[in-house]
């Protein structure tokens, strides 16, 4: 069971959105909200994703580790994206979603406000970070998708991973 | 059946499925001398284990092919078909007999003569006589044509060349097919599959809970039942598949008693072996990794470590020597001692080798304890057999066995008394075995302790209880005859948390030697939990050894005592450590000279002399004011003054006020205090409780709470562009420092003393932490880094920045004991920009100051 879940979740998360692009210049991001801001994170990079889990928090840890939590027999580290961006923490009966991603066979929950849909976002309609953006977002997003009416930050999921 | 036999036969059954094949590609090519040795390596492991466990029968036959074999190896003889196919049916007797050890424990008699003279005519190059008569000439033709068909059961089959072949193996019916019954009783089985399993089990052993809490709720007695047996084969499967990983250490024992034996008849020397501690389990892997260090360490023992009869005599001690092993847990980790009653290792000896191979000078030794002295035994270059031997006797390949244990997470420590005896100390981590925990709870959040640190729980605070008590800060307990020191749990993990620490339990855990106290608020009850390493970016986190899932789903974070007895200074290892560095008296200011004075509010201030450079009383008028803030001119230029006291002006400054000033280069500015109190020499251990802006925190000086003033924070009220140009390029950050140093007591010396200066400071006790932070992304302006540290020493570290990645460029400063010419050449070559000697702050902080201002200069 554990060894179907990538998959599992790949495909679950597939099931729930739109087909694949069948467009080369693109690339599918799994969307979610951080207080308010859209971000974007490669589809290919998420294992799954949670609901509302209950959490441990971790004496001393850095302040983006908001805790540990139990996928399925996996302990896996939970980070505040709200806290890694900087952002306002969540107020305390909003329930984070979790986005479990894989590093180095390690599992890391990024912990947003909502998850959204799985879309293709075309190159073309990406720019490269703007250089007045906050160096800690400079930091860990690829570039900026424009989206309708709003922006998507694309989110480096290594690089936002990269604490301490 | 015995263990050891179990093994064997699984041994043998898969060296004789090697053998077929081997002996079948020998003689296809009779000159493959790579061949002939791994067929002959295979059937002298046979034998020998066959005389080792009294297989008499066995041996014989094992026996004759060897000698058989070992003509064909030394050349004596040309590889023939027809020896070939009597070392096969060889071999299908020794499986036959196998085989029947293995069904019935025995041997199965019967009579092997007539094959063992036709394999010893074979070794003396006659023809086998009468069971086996081809012609040679036919035989040698065959190779060609039999060859490409190959394999074992083949012969059987093959009725030209060696009819002898089958009549010679006793007419056992199931020769053949009965061969893998021996290898069924055990399989091998990959440590991921039984990872797996054990995941498995653990989500089994969640569902179970929380279905069992489903069940107490609901009250459905249709469910009740079999609810019950699902919980019982639950439990035993959990059991069964931990069980697959763990095993007893006496396996790794089981050969010992035979080899002390051996050892004392060859040796002429009465040994004795005791073990204790034999059902103390570990986790099979870990097991496999120090059989062999053990054994090593046992023969050494018993060869090296002992006398013979007449020197125990002469020295008063019985005639028979021990040997005694001893293995049990403690805190979370395994401890097998290896001990001896011997002559303990001769230090003077072990000194004078040292000197000898320039491993140190005479004045590193003169400051060495004694216990360092032994460590050398450890080194490699030290344990050459001749040499040693000849001195001591005793490091035989000990750099082996203490690269072996470490590879494992392990360490080794070595006690000895002259005339009384050696004992070396290996420890453990228990990193995959299940321990009992208890769980406790501390502000709020739960714990894990691992069962096996503690000693007793005492409830604290109620009616006639045991009560906390303080001195000074430092809460204590009275326990029978002994007061013991607490650690608050709450207030070390700095949870946050109403202090009512006057009640509640005190979890007493013992560390090594030490005994010490953990408050916390409640404790549950005890809980098998499997230890799962924490996730890589906690791993700084000393004070955990992992983290496990509980049966109600939730995660839990698993307490090391060791890492709380570190932390909180009640002893582990930095208590030890700094004694030894103390004994040491390399000369260095283990303690710093702290200027101590007054400024504003009562409480004493202290900054390091070191950073200040010059003490001034300067006079009322020559204050000057200069947009509103003061200034005064002083060498030639003006100095800005920053008063320490928020409320002062200019015009409450003394007659002659006093300033502490402090300077770079040509740049100046002064600090305004009240009162110049004292020099004193203190241990810089800042407690950071209470900090405001503009100091790092406080330590006890004179029995005197006394608050250290962040220097880099006043410099930069100052407004000056301190930071030689560094602070222009990153604001009013500090620069970043990164600190790589094995020894806690030298990280404890360095950092706060960086820190100090300004620098904000990252401290890993290893390189290859340095590495990960450097692949994690981190940044660093500067790294200083320490030479000599185990596995990755800092010159194989600056080499691997050098070779590229993020930190190629960055400036890096050697830290270290030795600074002899030839070693600051090794350190330029490797990549350090510079050499600085271990204690001395200003030689490194002017070095960093230089580096630093190079790479902007660059």
């Amino acid at each position: 069971m554990q060894h179907a879940t990538p998959e599992a979740a790949a495909r679950a998360t597939r099931a729930a959105a739109p087909p694949p692009p069948v467009d080369e210049a693109a690339e599918t991001y799994l969307t979610l909200t951080v207080a308010d801001q859209l971000c974007g994170v490669p589809v290919l990079s998420v294992r799954d994703v949670l609901g509302y889990h209950a959490i441990t928090r971790i004496p001393l840890a850095p302040p983006e580790v908001a805790g540990s939590l139990n996928l399925r027999g996996r302990i896996v580290t939970a980070i505040d994206l709200r806290r890694r961006l900087g952002l306002p923490p969540r107020p305390a009966d909003a329930k984070a979603m979790s986005v479990v991603v894989d590093r180095d066979g390690e599992l890391y929950s990024l912990l947003a406000d909502a998850v959204g849909d799985v879309l293709p976002l075309p190159l073309a309609q990406r720019s490269a970070n703007p250089p007045t953006l906050d160096p800690l977002w400079r930091e860990v997003s690829t570039g900026v998708h424009r989206l309708g009416e709003r922006l998507v930050i694309l989110l480096d999921v290594e690089r936002i991973l990269a604490i301490g | 059946m015995d263990d050891l036999l179990a093994d064997f036969l699984t041994e043998t059954t898969e060296g004789l499925v090697a053998l077929d094949s081997a002996l079948v590609r020998l003689e296809r090519n009779p000159d493959d001398k790579a061949t002939l040795s791994e067929v002959f390596r295979i059937v002298h492991t046979v034998k020998g284990t066959c005389g080792f466990l009294g297989l008499g029968q066995l041996e014989s036959v094992a026996h004759a092919a060897e000698n058989v074999l070992g003509r064909y190896r030394d050349g004596a003889l040309k590889v023939s078909a027809s020896g070939v196919t009597l070392i096969l049916a060889a071999t299908d007797r020794i499986r036959a007999i196998v085989t029947s050890l293995e069904q019935k424990g025995a041997e199965p008699g019967g009579d092997d003569m007539p094959l063992i003279n036709a394999l010893n005519a074979a070794a003396e190059g006659r023809d086998a006589p009468a069971p086996a008569k081809p012609a040679p000439a036919v035989v040698q033709a065959v190779p060609k044509e039999a060859a490409p068909q190959e394999a074992a059961p083949v012969l059987a089959a093959e009725p030209e060349p060696e009819p002898a072949a089958p009549e010679l193996a006793t007419p056992e019916p199931a020769m053949d097919g009965s061969a893998p019954a021996a290898a069924q009783t055990t399989i091998r089985v990959s440590v991921d599959v039984l990872e797996g399993l054990m995941m498995l089990v653990s989500e089994l052993v969640l569902t179970r809970n929380q279905l069992l809490q489903l069940a107490r709720s609901e009250d459905n007695q249709a469910f009740a039942v079999p609810l019950q047996r699902l919980s019982h084969i639950t439990t035993d499967l959990q059991e069964g598949v931990m069980k697959t990983r763990m095993q007893p250490i006496g396996n790794a024992w089981a050969k010992l008693p035979r080899l002390v034996r051996d050892l004392s008849h060859d040796l002429g020397k009465k040994i004795e072996l005791q073990m204790k501690g034999a059902e103390t389990e570990l986790d099979r892997q870990v097991l496999e990794l120090i059989k062999d260090p053990l054994t090593h360490m046992v023969r050494n023992s018993g060869d090296h470590g002992l006398e013979t009869p007449a020197e125990r005599r002469a020295a008063g001690k019985p005639e028979t020597g021990r040997v005694m092993l001893n293995a049990y847990h403690e805190g979370g980790h395994i401890i097998i001692e290896v001990a001896d009653d011997g002559k303990g290792l001769p230090v003077g000896r072990i000194r004078s080798k040292v000197l000898a191979q320039g491993m140190a000078t005479e004045a590193e030794l003169a400051g060495m304890a004694e216990r360092d002295i032994l460590r050398f035994i450890f080194r490699p270059g030290f344990s050459t057999a001749s040499a040693v031997t000849a001195v001591s006797g005793r490091g035989v390949g000990m750099d082996v066995v203490k690269t072996n244990i470490e590879k494992i997470g392990g360490t080794i420590e070595v006690r000895s008394a002259e005339g009384k005896g050696t004992t070396f100390v290996i420890k453990i981590p228990l990193t995959l075995a299940i321990v009992s925990a208890l769980i406790v709870e501390s502000g709020g959040e739960r714990f894990a302790v691992p069962q096996i640190g503690v000693v007793e729980l005492v409830r604290c605070g109620g009616e006639g209880g045991p009560q906390l008590e303080r001195i000074k800060d430092a809460p204590v307990l009275r326990l029978r005859d002994r007061l013991l020191p607490l650690v608050s749990l709450s207030r070390l993990l700095q949870l946050d948390t109403e202090a009512r620490e006057d009640t509640g339990f005190v979890v007493v855990t013992q560390v090594g030697a030490h005994v010490f106290g953990i408050i916390v608020d409640r404790v549950f009850d005890t809980e098998e939990i499997v230890v799962k390493p924490v996730a890589p970016i906690l791993r700084h986190v000393t004070m955990f050894s992992g983290n496990t899932i509980l049966g109600d789903g939730s995660v839990i974070m698993i307490l090391d005592p060791n890492g709380i007895a570190r932390a909180s200074g009640v002893g582990g290892e930095t208590a030890s450590e700094n004694e030894a560095e103390a004994r040491h008296g390399l000369g260095g200011p283990e303690k710093t000279s702290l200027l101590l004075f007054r400024a504003g509010d009562g409480t004493p201030k202290a900054v390091p002399l070191g950073l200040v450079s010059r003490l001034e009383d300067v006079e009322r008028e020559r204050i000057e004011s200069a947009g509103g803030k003061p200034l005064v001119q002083y060498r030639g230029r003006l100095m800005p003054l920053v008063p320490l006291d928020p409320m002062w002006c200019v015009d409450m400054a003394k007659e002659r006020q006093p300033v502490l000033v402090f300077s770079d280069g040509d740049r100046a500015m002064g600090v305004v205090v009240d009162e110049i109190l004292d020099v004193v020499e203190e241990y810089l251990t800042i407690d950071p409780a209470g900090t405001r802006p503009g100091f790092l925190g406080s330590i006890v000086i004179n029995q005197r709470v006394t608050e250290v003033i962040d220097t880099s924070w006043w410099l930069r009220e100052a407004g000056e562009d301190w930071f030689g140009g560094g602070a222009s390029k990153a604001n009013t950050l500090p620069q970043r420092v990164l600190v790589v140093e094995d020894s806690a007591f030298f990280r404890n010396l360095v950092v706060p003393a960086l820190t100090a200066a300004g620098y904000a400071v990252t401290a890993v006790g290893h390189a290859k932490e340095a590495l990960r932070l450097r692949d994690a992304g981190a940044k660093f302006d500067i790294i200083v880094s320490d030479i000599e540290m185990p596995e990755i020493d800092g010159l194989a570290l600056a080499r691997a920045l050098r070779e590229g990645g993020a930190w190629a460029d960055l400036p890096l400063i050697a830290l270290t004991g030795r600074s002899t010419p030839s070693d600051v050449e090794a350190g330029r070559i490797a990549g350090f920009t510079d050499y600085v000697g271990k204690f001395d702050r200003e030689a490194l902080l002017a070095s960093l100051q230089q580096c630093l201002a190079m790479t902007v200069a660059g």
